[in-house]
């Protein structure tokens, strides 16, 4: 099953939103830590949700490769090739 | 190589210490408010296990992991003192080299009667035991599959490896399950729990949990830490109390919580298992535990095969406190009490260390903990109950900390 990037994309975009509190507009230079100020805790529970939607594994070393919304979009569309 | 700096220039410095100024500055906020440093306590002097002199005043000790007193007692103080005339103040060695003396492999013969299991292997200390089990058994390919609130042992050991690492929500089946089934077919799978988390003080479900990791062919281990002497009929653990200790494959545990001296352990039935000796890093490359702290320890292991009385007064200690300070209004950690910790969550930093102060000038001492050690970002009041603690002691902390969260405005 493969699925192009901008769809992907669009189901990220959802999955982030109960987690964008500040309301930051989403693009794929936003960073996690930085502009979206994630802490560890929201971090799991996002990468959690981004799991179950794609029915994936993004272990903490692959996480830590991911620093913004587009690495994260083209990790999952890679993890789900 | 032209661009190479001439003899004369040098290149701005940069700090390594710079990355360490946001907690210098919190520090630093904390102390100006006059309250006593948290992580700056002195005991001047250690009366029993728990009591000790501390700034010239006699606390009671509610933040140790002496959960059964044994760091007094006569037998175990008797074997340690007759190891440091028969084998001297140290090794100087590796386990691997040297360092193996009679009293390594006594301990480690007390430790395979305690669990009823065949292999036992001494570490210096808990901390090493998960650092070099985790980083050794799980390499390039497999998964560790872990609780997030797991010690920094085990995170330390994970990241020591070269394994895929995978947390899930804390004590949750489901969360665990699926990780389990989405890892590739054929890696290799270690699932990493504990049977006491050490700052709630909450136990997990071992039984469910480990249960489901066999369903998936992984590995189990268990790290006993805070439920070692204490937990189940023999006091093997919170696997050996939900009966499920014949699925654990590797038990970590450690002497520096109710065997009450210092060194860790892994006790398995693998066949394989004696191999680790060799191919372990934390455990061949540093020095073995002195001859006179594994004399104590097994002295101690074997004392606590048959403690149960000691067992029952501290689950007795626990239940008093946690209904008294229910009572008394404060917040725990766990609805009921499941171990010897009894957290009390503070609402933020600033009053905890205002109430752990009032507390120690009451003649009590608590641990507070704070982020990133506590999950959730809290701030906790860390009791730790002793099998020596008296009912009087319990009655006389329960009033300590009704008083001190007054003074510290926690209680209305």
């Amino acid at each position: 099953m493969t699925m192009d990037r901008a769809e992907t994309s669009a189901r990220i975009a959802a999955l982030i939103e109960p987690f964008n509190k500040k309301g930051v507009e989403i693009a794929d230079a936003t960073r996690f830590t930085d502009d979206l100020e994630f802490d560890s805790l929201t971090v799991m529970d996002f990468v959690a949700a981004i799991e179950d939607e794609f029915d994936i594994i993004i272990s903490m070393n692959q996480q830590a490769e991911i620093e913004n919304y587009g690495q994260l979009v083209d990790a999952v569309v890679k993890l789900n090739g | 190589m032209t661009d190479m700096l001439s003899e004369n220039e040098t290149q701005a410095h940069t700090d390594l210490f710079s990355k360490f100024d946001p907690l210098i500055e919190m520090r630093q906020g904390l102390l100006s408010t006059g309250v006593t440093d948290p992580f700056g306590l002195v005991m001047e002097k250690v009366i029993s296990p728990t009591v000790a002199l501390c700034n010239g005043r006699e606390t009671i000790l509610l933040g140790t992991y002496n959960y059964m007193g044994m760091t007094f007692d006569p037998d175990v103080i008797a074997a340690g003192k007759q190891a440091l005339d028969d084998f001297g103040a140290g090794t100087t060695g590796s386990r691997v080299l040297n360092g193996t003396y009679a009293g390594h492999k006594a301990v480690e013969e007390a430790l395979c009667d305690f669990y009823g299991m065949k292999h036992a292997m001494v570490f210096s200390t808990g901390y090493q035991a998960n650092l070099g089990i985790i980083s050794t058994i799980a390499g390039k390919g497999d998964y560790i599959v872990l609780d997030i609130d797991s010690h920094a042992s085990i995170w330390d050991g994970c990241k020591m490896g070269d394994a895929e690492v995978v947390p899930f929500k804390h004590n949750d089946i489901e969360a665990m399950e699926k990780r389990l089934r989405r890892i590739p077919e054929g890696a290799g799978k270690l699932v990493v729990l504990e049977g006491v988390y050490s700052m709630l003080g909450d136990i997990a479900p071992l039984k469910e949990m480990i249960a489901v990791a066999k369903k998936y062919g992984a590995m189990v281990l268990v790290d006993e830490a805070h439920s070692m002497g204490f937990i189940g009929p023999n006091g093997r653990g919170v696997a050996e109390d939900q009966g499920c200790l014949d699925d654990v494959d590797f038990v970590i545990g450690t002497f520096s919580k109710s065997v009450g001296t210092v060194g860790g352990f892994c006790v398995s039935n693998h066949s394989k298992f004696e191999i680790m000796r060799l191919v372990c890093r934390p455990y061949v490359f540093t020095a073995s535990l002195p001859p006179s702290v594994v004399a104590t320890a097994a002295t101690s292991v074997r004392k606590l095969m048959h403690a149960a009385d000691k067992r029952a007064h501290l689950w007795e200690n626990s239940k008093v406190l946690h209904k008294g300070l229910t009572d008394a209004g404060f917040q725990l950690g766990t609805e009921e009490p499941q171990s010897a910790i009894i957290a009390v969550i503070m609402p933020d930093l600033e009053r905890g260390a205002m109430m752990w102060e009032a507390l120690l000038h009451e003649g009590l001492y608590v641990n507070l903990a704070r982020p990133p050690a506590t999950p959730a970002n809290m701030t906790l009041l860390r009791c730790s109950l002793c099998a020596e603690h008296s009912a009087e002691q319990v009655q006389q902390i329960i009033g300590m900390f009704t008083r001190a969260g007054k003074t510290a405005g926690i209680l209305g």
